[in-house]
């Protein structure tokens, strides 16, 4: 039981609970899910700059705030108590890969790319602040991001959330496959 | 008070349009609650940020396999996820059921914009860069990769670069 518990779990095991989220958020108040919309109401909160964008009721938006606090919160007890290791039995074939570029697999993150080290390398700079301004600009553009509009949008059917899916599914291949090496042979 | 305050914001929010372009996580509940029920939500969140960790979406290596097509492990998360998440919409809908408050759940449609498209590549560059989507950005600094605030705090920077670009931007 204990070994269950601390390993990863099986794709079978944590999708459908991860898509549980959705039922649970419905109907413990009527909340649609979704995550990147936060950084809206962070924004909104901290500095809303007279913008039209973000002047809107963001308190009332406040359970959003509660809830991905609830996710590094519960990541924070995760790691310290449910976690034996976090190297990922990846595909020999990305790890030979990587191991070209002189990366190797260790920890969640590859620490040669990002890590506070890394910040100031071009490499990392690409990939931790360039990598992150197109998640944040990207998401509120499409008006959602997996969670939004992968796993909500697509349960309730709709047909906008599909082409959003596709598109980030389209943009991640295009940068795995063709940027992304050019980036790490720098 | 609670009547002045909304009447103000009516006022000067020119913003609703947005609920319809952005209709993700939108508060579909009318009922006014003291700010603990929120605690729920955080303890949703815990389950979810556990999942997170446990499914290993968080690790940036998974998300590399995934755009390279090298192993199914993400498309089974997602793909089971979705489809848990169609039955019990589904399920809601056919039965009625309500919420905790007697509410009838109510689900937002979204209408097409060119955002999706456009947005959603330029999401997936990011997500393919960063390993992450937004959910795991706050799991992984939970984690203890705490370099991951500057990818965060990027991020919060990208959604403010677009609300103040917003109106320029086809949709």
């Amino acid at each position: 039981m204990k070994v269950l518990l601390m390993n990863p779990w099986p794709w079978y095991v944590s999708g459908p609970l991860i898509g549980l989220t959705v039922p649970l958020l419905l109907l413990i108040g009527n909340k649609t899910f979704g995550i990147s919309s936060s950084m809206r109401h962070v924004c909104a909160s901290c500095f809303p700059a007279n913008i039209p964008f973000f002047k809107y009721d963001w308190k009332k938006e406040r359970w959003n705030l509660f809830f991905v606090a609830g996710i590094l919160f519960g990541a924070v007890l995760t790691s310290r108590f449910l976690v034996t290791g976090l190297t990922p039995d990846i595909n020999p074939k990305l790890a030979e890969e990587l191991a070209g570029y002189g990366i190797p697999v260790s920890g969640i993150v590859p620490e040669s790319l990002v890590s506070w080290s890394s910040l100031f390398s071009l490499k990392g700079f690409l990939m931790m602040i360039v990598g992150g301004f197109l998640v944040g600009f990207g998401t509120r553009y499409a008006g959602g991001c997996t969670s939004g509009h992968a796993i909500m949008g697509l349960s309730s059917l709709q047909l906008p959330s599909l082409i959003a899916t596709c598109c980030f599914m389209a943009g991640g291949i295009l940068m795995a496959n063709f940027i992304l090496p050019l980036i790490l042979s720098l | 008070m609670e009547t002045l305050t909304k009447n103000h914001i009516q006022e000067t929010n020119t913003d609703f349009e947005v609920r319809s372009l952005d209709a993700v996580c939108v508060n579909e509940s009318h009922l006014e609650h003291k700010w603990w029920h929120n605690l729920k939500y955080l303890a949703a969140g815990m389950l979810f940020g556990l999942l997170l960790i446990k499914a290993e979406v968080i690790s940036w290596y998974r998300i590399q396999e995934m755009f390279r097509f090298q192993s199914f492990h993400m498309y089974g998360i997602i793909g089971s996820a979705v489809v848990t998440g169609m039955i019990s919409v589904w399920l809601i809908r056919k039965f009625g059921i309500k919420t905790i408050y007697g509410e009838t759940v109510e689900i937002h449609p979204k209408k097409f914009n060119k955002g999706q498209v456009i947005g959603g590549l330029i999401f997936g560059f990011g997500w393919a860069l960063t390993g992450a989507c937004p959910g795991p950005l706050f799991a992984l600094i939970g984690s203890g990769i705490t370099a991951i605030i500057v990818v965060l705090i990027a991020a919060i920077a990208g959604t403010w670069v677009y609300g103040y670009f917003r109106e320029k931007l086809p949709h």
